[in-house]
């Protein structure tokens, strides 16, 4: 005997508001990404300040130490000592030779967590004094409280 | 005239299948890669190291001594300015930034692109967490007025470290 079968009905929901939402969430999601957070480091938590304010204009060949709580200093992502940061702030200066500057063009920008000891701040500042560079800039974040 | 049985049009669907698989793509992406951003700001400090000045030094122009003493676990147990005690606890920074006012003056501020003005020399203990540190340079550095920064002292230099 020959079965017949019934046809059924393809059940398709309307997709156009779930699209319309998921377009959404892409368009909030790019305009608030921010890619220049990449100088951030796990290892760094800053400390607070209600005085600084985020800069108008990116500093010229910035050079940034992330200065951890047990005192390692991470430079272009590798580690070192402040005995040894010597060998990695050369590295850096050969690139600001090579593009006929000096040191004292240079901008040493030093993120330092909050709870590492201050001593450790001042031997990277030595260290970095050593290798003729002069221009500082202590970051810190903006306490908005 | 009225036209009978007008012929059905066919309904063309496109298949968004592959579009909303990509669409959903993207949005994981941006999910996993947002990060709310912490605004962050700099205290931009000119060290050079020390002698290299060819300028004769006005003895009326020695730095402001600011000298933090910490305790072993790294906490402010004294801070000093020139000799004069500011204490240690929460009131210990407002007490050194009236410290300040009271002896640079708020009259006559200091014109930004001179790069002259007082200074003050950092002097603290090895161990000292550097928040204190970024404290103490907030408080000799300005306040804020309102939404106004008035500026106070803006050459800041180290000590060397005590070991």
């Amino acid at each position: 005997m020959r079965v017949k079968r019934d046809k059924v009905d393809m059940a398709e929901g309307d997709m156009t508001p779930m699209i319309d939402m998921t377009f959404q969430l892409i368009a909030f999601f790019m305009v608030l990404i921010n890619f220049a957070q990449t100088e951030a480091n796990d290892h760094v938590v800053l400390p607070n300040s209600k005085l600084v304010k985020p800069p108008e204009a990116p500093l010229v060949f910035p050079i940034v130490l992330h200065v951890a709580a047990d005192g390692r200093v991470y430079l272009g992502g590798d580690d070192y000592t402040a005995e040894t940061l010597r060998i990695g702030l050369d590295r850096e200066l050969a690139v600001i030779r090579g593009e006929g500057k000096t040191p004292a063009d240079a901008n040493v920008v030093i993120r330092g967590h909050k709870d590492c000891a201050a001593g450790e701040i001042q031997e990277v500042v030595r260290v970095c004094q050593d290798s003729q560079l002069v221009n500082f800039a202590l970051r810190v974040k903006e306490d908005r409280s | 005239m009225k036209i009978r049985n007008p012929p059905t049009g066919e309904k063309n669907e496109l298949n968004m299948t592959s579009m909303i698989d990509i669409v959903f793509l993207l949005l994981i992406f941006f999910v996993m890669t947002f990060k709310i951003v912490e605004l962050e700001g700099d205290f931009s400090v000119k060290m050079p190291l020390a002698g290299t000045s060819n300028s004769t030094i006005d003895p009326t122009e020695l730095p402001l001594k600011l000298r933090l003493r910490s305790d072993d676990t790294g906490t402010l147990v004294g801070m000093e300015l020139n000799d004069i005690q500011m204490g240690s606890g929460p009131e210990a920074f407002d007490k050194l930034r009236g410290t300040i006012i009271g002896q640079i003056g708020s009259s006559a501020p200091v014109p930004e692109e001179a790069g002259e003005g007082p200074e003050v020399e950092i002097d603290t203990d090895y161990n000292l967490r550097y928040e204190y540190v970024i404290r103490a340079i907030t408080a000799v550095s300005g306040y804020k007025d309102g939404d106004q920064v008035v500026k106070l002292i803006e050459k800041i230099k180290f000590a060397k470290p005590r070991r």
